[in-house]
């Protein structure tokens, strides 16, 4: 694959990876379970939103062909979205929340780190941006999966519930496709199972704390990086979408 | 006008672009404001973004070439960069005072690495005074603030929280 396309993919699913994880999140405003919750999680997809639109700008220009954040944020079909598939996920319980950004968070936070320290000086600066705010929302997640995990009977079935169910997710954050592997060879993109590794001492760190238990691997679920989704993807960017759809060209 | 522009003039037409979330601030005090430079296409202004969200950036643009305008200056650029990545440590004394005045705890310096690291910083009430204070949330009315609440006065304020 060429450099400039294995680049315009990778840049393509790091926006894509926080718009959709940001709209997930931003589902809880005017739902969440206690006031400082659910500002707290549209503070964090604001966060995200606001790293999407600094990818998506990026991609936009890397592609050349005159597409802003707009015309690919909302003028892509669910195929051509290439975020992983649990950013996707619909929000569940407050539980499933939780342990879907924590399992995120943890992935999120050292690769940002990671692309703060890379050649491309585009990538580089978002990333010295979103470093800052991804540090923040790991604390915020894992502080909530540990209250969770070891507070009641009820709540620690929930969190071991929602690790059970996202764990066949976790797989695809670590396994690159051609363009990651492009970019990886060419030391733009960190190698991902160095990121692998930081993630496994942090889930094994939070999770004992929660008194929760790492599920053993098993089958996991791929095709999110291809734009092979779940079914919930669609029905999430009809709803982000609908707008731009429904009144094209809208100004607003 | 009659002597030429400088950039110094530019930058004190500017103290009157205030952040529209805290509007006693200005944006040169709260170091969104990085750089005036004169150019022959006229005035290019760089901003750079608080968090990767801040919905305030379209409004302080859109401020500083209304103020600019308003001064005569017909060809004003708002250039946003975001390396390198804006610290709450580029807050001015000036502007920590006014966030402190306005009922809002100024962030602790990043030097104290606790406040990043997730210990938690000695806060002061901005109403009271007293240090005994303790987070609500972490996430307060905008991105960029936490919620705080004083044991001693027993009032709820923002936090400027450090980044």
């Amino acid at each position: 694959m060429e450099r400039s396309e294995a680049l315009f993919r990778t840049v393509l699913r790091l926006g894509d990876n926080s718009l959709v994880l940001g709209h997930r999140l931003s589902e809880w405003c005017g739902h969440g379970p206690q006031l400082e919750e659910d500002i707290a999680q549209a503070n964090i997809a604001l966060d995200l939103l606001g790293q999407a639109r600094n990818y998506l700008t990026y991609a936009g220009e890397i592609e050349g062909k005159g597409r802003t954040e707009d015309d690919l944020a909302y003028l892509r079909t669910e195929r051509q979205f290439l975020n992983v598939k649990l950013a996707e996920l619909p929000k569940g319980d407050y539980a499933h929340t939780i342990a879907r950004s924590f399992l995120f968070d943890a992935f999120h936070l050292p690769l940002q780190q990671a692309l703060t320290k890379s050649p491309d000086e585009r990538l580089a600066g978002i990333a010295g941006k979103a470093v800052k705010e991804a540090t923040y929302h790991l604390r915020h997640s894992s502080e909530w999966l540990v209250r969770f995990g070891d507070g009641t009977e009820e709540s620690h079935r929930r969190a071991q519930a929602a690790i059970d169910g996202l764990w066949m997710y976790t797989g695809e954050l670590f396994a690159p496709d051609e363009a990651e592997r492009t970019l990886i060879e060419a030391g733009i993109l960190p190698d991902l199972a160095s990121i692998k590794a930081e993630w496994d001492a942090t889930v094994a760190r939070v999770l004992a704390e929660a008194t929760l238990v790492r599920p053993a691997d098993g089958w996991m679920a791929r095709g999110g990086k291809d734009g092979q989704h779940t079914e919930h993807l669609g029905f999430l960017l009809a709803e982000l979408q609908y707008l731009p759809r429904a009144f094209p060209g809208a100004q607003w | 006008m009659s002597a030429p522009l400088t950039p110094q003039d530019v930058l004190d037409l500017l103290e009157q672009v205030k952040d529209p979330e805290v509007p006693v601030i200005s944006v040169r005090e709260l170091g969104v404001l990085r750089d005036v430079q004169l150019t022959a296409d006229g005035v290019e202004v760089t901003i750079t973004p608080t968090y990767s969200g801040c919905p305030a950036m379209d409004v302080m643009r859109t401020e500083i070439e209304r103020t600019l305008h308003a001064a005569g200056i017909d060809r004003v650029t708002v250039k946003q960069v975001l390396s390198p990545p804006w610290t709450t440590d580029w807050i001015s004394a000036s502007g920590r005072a006014k966030l402190e005045g306005y009922g809002i705890a100024p962030p602790p310096h990043s030097a104290d690495i606790r406040a990043l690291k997730g210990a938690a910083p000695v806060v002061k009430c901005p109403h009271c005074g007293s240090t005994r204070t303790e987070m609500i949330s972490a996430f307060g009315s905008t991105a960029c603030k936490a919620l705080y609440k004083c044991t001693d006065c027993l009032e709820p304020f923002d936090l400027f929280k450090c980044l």
